[in-house]
Protein backbone atom coordinates (compact mmCIF):
# COMPACT_ATOMS: atom_id res chain seq x y z
CA UNK A 1 0.00 0.00 0.00
CA UNK A 2 2.79 2.39 0.91
CA UNK A 3 4.55 1.42 -2.30
CA UNK A 4 1.46 2.30 -4.33
CA UNK A 5 1.09 5.69 -2.62
CA UNK A 6 4.79 6.46 -3.21
CA UNK A 7 4.50 5.42 -6.84
CA UNK A 8 1.48 7.63 -7.51
CA UNK A 9 3.05 10.67 -5.79
CA UNK A 10 6.32 10.23 -7.71
CA UNK A 11 4.51 9.57 -11.01
CA UNK A 12 2.34 12.70 -10.68
CA UNK A 13 5.35 14.83 -9.71
CA UNK A 14 7.39 13.42 -12.62
CA UNK A 15 4.72 14.07 -15.26
CA UNK A 16 3.85 17.51 -13.87
CA UNK A 17 7.51 18.56 -13.79
CA UNK A 18 8.04 17.24 -17.33
CA UNK A 19 5.04 19.27 -18.54
CA UNK A 20 6.58 22.24 -16.74
CA UNK A 21 9.87 21.76 -18.61
CA UNK A 22 8.04 21.88 -21.94
CA UNK A 23 5.46 24.59 -21.27
CA UNK A 24 7.05 27.07 -18.82
CA UNK A 25 8.18 30.18 -20.70
CA UNK A 26 11.08 31.11 -18.40
CA UNK A 27 14.09 28.96 -19.36
CA UNK A 28 15.65 29.05 -15.89
CA UNK A 29 12.40 27.88 -14.26
CA UNK A 30 12.17 25.12 -16.85
CA UNK A 31 15.65 23.98 -15.78
CA UNK A 32 14.49 23.93 -12.14
CA UNK A 33 11.46 21.82 -13.15
CA UNK A 34 13.86 19.44 -14.90
CA UNK A 35 15.77 18.99 -11.62
CA UNK A 36 12.48 18.26 -9.82
CA UNK A 37 11.68 15.69 -12.50
CA UNK A 38 15.09 14.00 -12.00
CA UNK A 39 14.54 13.79 -8.22
CA UNK A 40 11.09 12.24 -8.74
CA UNK A 41 12.59 9.70 -11.16
CA UNK A 42 15.07 8.76 -8.41
CA UNK A 43 12.03 8.11 -6.19
CA UNK A 44 10.58 5.88 -8.92
CA UNK A 45 13.84 3.89 -8.90
CA UNK A 46 13.54 3.42 -5.14
CA UNK A 47 10.02 2.00 -5.54
CA UNK A 48 11.56 -0.44 -8.04
CA UNK A 49 14.14 -1.43 -5.36
CA UNK A 50 17.02 -0.07 -7.47
CA UNK A 51 18.78 1.73 -4.63
CA UNK A 52 22.19 2.14 -6.30
CA UNK A 53 20.61 3.58 -9.45
CA UNK A 54 18.62 6.07 -7.36
CA UNK A 55 21.86 7.28 -5.74
CA UNK A 56 23.55 7.51 -9.16
CA UNK A 57 20.54 9.40 -10.52
CA UNK A 58 20.84 11.98 -7.72
CA UNK A 59 24.64 12.27 -8.13
CA UNK A 60 24.86 12.37 -11.92
CA UNK A 61 21.61 14.03 -13.00
CA UNK A 62 20.71 16.27 -10.06
CA UNK A 63 24.33 17.00 -9.18
CA UNK A 64 26.19 17.26 -12.47
CA UNK A 65 23.95 17.45 -15.53
CA UNK A 66 21.59 20.04 -14.06
CA UNK A 67 24.56 22.21 -13.07
CA UNK A 68 25.82 22.02 -16.67
CA UNK A 69 22.38 22.93 -18.03
CA UNK A 70 21.98 25.85 -15.63
CA UNK A 71 25.48 27.02 -16.60
CA UNK A 72 24.42 26.99 -20.26
CA UNK A 73 21.20 28.85 -19.40
CA UNK A 74 23.24 31.51 -17.60
CA UNK A 75 25.81 31.84 -20.42
CA UNK A 76 23.09 32.39 -23.04
CA UNK A 77 21.09 34.91 -21.06
CA UNK A 78 21.00 37.71 -23.60
CA UNK A 79 18.96 35.78 -26.15
CA UNK A 80 16.39 34.45 -23.74
CA UNK A 81 12.98 35.54 -24.87
CA UNK A 82 11.32 32.62 -23.16
CA UNK A 83 11.11 29.37 -25.08
CA UNK A 84 8.85 30.05 -28.07
CA UNK A 85 7.36 27.21 -30.08
CA UNK A 86 8.00 26.75 -33.78
CA UNK A 87 5.39 26.19 -36.49
CA UNK A 88 5.30 22.42 -35.98
CA UNK A 89 3.21 22.56 -32.80
CA UNK A 90 0.07 20.75 -34.05
CA UNK A 91 1.84 18.03 -36.14
CA UNK A 92 4.23 17.36 -33.23
CA UNK A 93 1.30 17.07 -30.81
CA UNK A 94 -0.42 14.62 -33.18
CA UNK A 95 2.78 12.56 -33.55
CA UNK A 96 3.36 12.46 -29.78
CA UNK A 97 -0.29 11.52 -29.07
CA UNK A 98 -0.30 8.76 -31.71
CA UNK A 99 2.99 7.37 -30.37
CA UNK A 100 1.61 7.46 -26.83
CA UNK A 101 -1.51 5.59 -27.94
CA UNK A 102 0.52 2.93 -29.76
CA UNK A 103 2.85 2.49 -26.76
CA UNK A 104 0.00 2.17 -24.24
CA UNK A 105 -1.89 -0.25 -26.53
CA UNK A 106 1.22 -2.41 -26.96
CA UNK A 107 2.11 -2.38 -23.25
CA UNK A 108 -1.36 -3.30 -22.04
CA UNK A 109 -1.86 -6.06 -24.64
CA UNK A 110 1.47 -7.85 -24.23
CA UNK A 111 1.47 -10.88 -21.88
CA UNK A 112 4.62 -10.15 -19.85
CA UNK A 113 6.37 -13.04 -18.09
CA UNK A 114 6.33 -11.57 -14.60
CA UNK A 115 8.88 -13.42 -12.47
CA UNK A 116 7.81 -14.83 -9.14
CA UNK A 117 10.95 -13.91 -7.20
CA UNK A 118 11.25 -10.67 -5.28
CA UNK A 119 13.94 -8.35 -6.67
CA UNK A 120 17.35 -8.24 -4.97
CA UNK A 121 17.18 -5.68 -2.21
CA UNK A 122 20.71 -4.20 -1.86
CA UNK A 123 21.78 -4.01 -5.49
CA UNK A 124 25.24 -2.47 -5.14
CA UNK A 125 27.29 -5.66 -4.71
CA UNK A 126 25.44 -7.69 -7.41
CA UNK A 127 25.72 -4.73 -9.80
CA UNK A 128 29.47 -4.48 -9.17
CA UNK A 129 29.99 -8.20 -9.80
CA UNK A 130 27.85 -7.89 -12.94
CA UNK A 131 29.81 -4.88 -14.21
CA UNK A 132 33.39 -5.84 -13.37
CA UNK A 133 33.51 -9.64 -13.59
CA UNK A 134 35.22 -11.48 -16.45
CA UNK A 135 31.94 -12.86 -17.80
CA UNK A 136 30.10 -9.59 -17.21
CA UNK A 137 30.19 -6.15 -18.76
CA UNK A 138 33.86 -5.21 -18.27
CA UNK A 139 34.44 -4.37 -21.97
CA UNK A 140 31.48 -1.93 -22.17
CA UNK A 141 32.71 -0.33 -18.93
CA UNK A 142 36.12 0.30 -20.54
CA UNK A 143 34.47 1.64 -23.70
CA UNK A 144 32.32 3.91 -21.53
CA UNK A 145 35.46 5.30 -19.90
CA UNK A 146 36.99 6.02 -23.32
CA UNK A 147 33.70 7.65 -24.44
CA UNK A 148 33.68 9.94 -21.40
CA UNK A 149 37.32 10.91 -22.02
CA UNK A 150 36.55 11.68 -25.67
CA UNK A 151 33.50 13.73 -24.64
CA UNK A 152 35.54 15.78 -22.14
CA UNK A 153 38.27 16.47 -24.70
CA UNK A 154 35.69 17.30 -27.37
CA UNK A 155 33.84 19.71 -25.08
CA UNK A 156 37.09 21.48 -24.18
CA UNK A 157 38.19 21.77 -27.82
CA UNK A 158 34.78 23.02 -29.00
CA UNK A 159 34.39 25.72 -26.35
CA UNK A 160 38.02 26.88 -26.27
CA UNK A 161 38.70 30.53 -27.11
CA UNK A 162 40.69 30.90 -30.29
CA UNK B 1 -4.77 -1.45 -6.32
CA UNK B 2 -1.30 -2.96 -6.63
CA UNK B 3 1.35 -1.39 -8.80
CA UNK B 4 2.50 -3.63 -11.64
CA UNK B 5 4.85 -3.51 -14.58
CA UNK B 6 2.22 -1.80 -16.77
CA UNK B 7 2.07 1.24 -14.48
CA UNK B 8 5.80 1.85 -14.84
CA UNK B 9 5.76 1.28 -18.60
CA UNK B 10 2.83 3.68 -19.12
CA UNK B 11 4.54 6.31 -16.94
CA UNK B 12 7.65 5.85 -19.06
CA UNK B 13 5.62 6.20 -22.28
CA UNK B 14 3.95 9.40 -21.04
CA UNK B 15 7.30 10.91 -20.05
CA UNK B 16 8.84 9.93 -23.40
CA UNK B 17 6.00 11.51 -25.39
CA UNK B 18 6.18 14.75 -23.37
CA UNK B 19 9.91 14.90 -24.10
CA UNK B 20 9.35 14.12 -27.78
CA UNK B 21 6.74 16.88 -28.11
CA UNK B 22 9.09 19.35 -26.41
CA UNK B 23 12.09 18.37 -28.52
CA UNK B 24 10.05 18.78 -31.72
CA UNK B 25 8.39 22.09 -30.90
CA UNK B 26 10.69 24.23 -28.76
CA UNK B 27 13.03 26.71 -30.47
CA UNK B 28 15.52 27.30 -27.64
CA UNK B 29 18.39 24.82 -28.12
CA UNK B 30 18.94 24.41 -24.35
CA UNK B 31 15.27 23.45 -23.88
CA UNK B 32 15.61 20.89 -26.69
CA UNK B 33 18.58 19.33 -24.86
CA UNK B 34 16.55 19.26 -21.63
CA UNK B 35 13.71 17.45 -23.44
CA UNK B 36 16.19 14.87 -24.76
CA UNK B 37 17.27 14.29 -21.15
CA UNK B 38 13.59 13.71 -20.29
CA UNK B 39 13.33 11.08 -23.02
CA UNK B 40 16.50 9.31 -21.81
CA UNK B 41 15.07 9.24 -18.27
CA UNK B 42 11.84 7.71 -19.59
CA UNK B 43 13.81 4.93 -21.28
CA UNK B 44 15.75 4.36 -18.05
CA UNK B 45 12.51 3.97 -16.07
CA UNK B 46 11.28 1.28 -18.45
CA UNK B 47 14.66 -0.53 -18.38
CA UNK B 48 14.71 -0.62 -14.58
CA UNK B 49 11.06 -1.71 -14.46
CA UNK B 50 11.75 -4.59 -16.87
CA UNK B 51 14.79 -5.51 -14.81
CA UNK B 52 12.94 -5.74 -11.51
CA UNK B 53 9.74 -7.39 -12.81
CA UNK B 54 10.94 -9.81 -15.53
CA UNK B 55 14.50 -10.80 -14.47
CA UNK B 56 14.68 -9.73 -10.81
CA UNK B 57 17.85 -11.75 -10.07
CA UNK B 58 19.91 -10.76 -13.12
CA UNK B 59 19.96 -6.93 -12.90
CA UNK B 60 20.70 -6.64 -16.64
CA UNK B 61 18.27 -3.74 -17.08
CA UNK B 62 19.98 -1.77 -14.33
CA UNK B 63 23.37 -2.28 -16.01
CA UNK B 64 21.87 -0.96 -19.26
CA UNK B 65 20.43 2.03 -17.37
CA UNK B 66 23.92 2.82 -16.04
CA UNK B 67 25.31 2.80 -19.59
CA UNK B 68 22.45 5.05 -20.74
CA UNK B 69 23.45 7.48 -17.97
CA UNK B 70 27.10 7.41 -19.12
CA UNK B 71 26.10 8.19 -22.69
CA UNK B 72 23.68 10.88 -21.49
CA UNK B 73 26.45 12.59 -19.52
CA UNK B 74 28.76 12.56 -22.56
CA UNK B 75 25.93 13.78 -24.78
CA UNK B 76 24.97 16.69 -22.55
CA UNK B 77 28.61 17.81 -22.18
CA UNK B 78 29.25 17.85 -25.94
CA UNK B 79 25.77 19.24 -26.71
CA UNK B 80 26.11 22.19 -24.36
CA UNK B 81 29.64 22.83 -25.70
CA UNK B 82 28.21 22.97 -29.24
CA UNK B 83 25.43 25.31 -28.08
CA UNK B 84 27.94 27.62 -26.41
CA UNK B 85 30.15 27.60 -29.54
CA UNK B 86 27.12 28.48 -31.71
CA UNK B 87 26.18 31.23 -29.25
CA UNK B 88 29.69 32.66 -29.45
CA UNK B 89 29.58 32.73 -33.25
CA UNK B 90 25.98 33.73 -33.97
CA UNK B 91 24.90 35.35 -30.63
CA UNK B 92 21.72 33.29 -30.90
CA UNK B 93 20.55 29.81 -29.88
CA UNK B 94 17.16 29.92 -31.62
CA UNK B 95 17.05 26.81 -33.80
CA UNK B 96 15.02 28.67 -36.45
CA UNK B 97 17.96 31.05 -36.98
CA UNK B 98 20.74 28.44 -36.93
CA UNK B 99 20.62 27.49 -40.60
CA UNK B 100 24.24 27.65 -41.72
CA UNK B 101 24.14 24.04 -42.93
CA UNK B 102 20.78 24.33 -44.72
CA UNK B 103 20.93 24.15 -48.52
Amino acid sequence: MGLAITFWIMAVVTVAAALGVVFIRNVFRAALMLILCFIAVAGIYITLSADFLAAVQILVYVGAISVLIILAVMMTREVQRGSPANKMEIPAAVVAAVLLGILIYTVTNTPWNIAAEAPLSPTTVPLATKLFSESGFILPVEIGAVLLLAAILGAIVITREK
Amino acid sequence: MTIGLNHYLILSAVLFCIGLYGALTRRNAVIILMCIELMLNAVNISLVAFSSYIVPLLLTGQVFAIFVMVVAAAEVAVGLAIILAIYRGLADIDTNNINLMKW
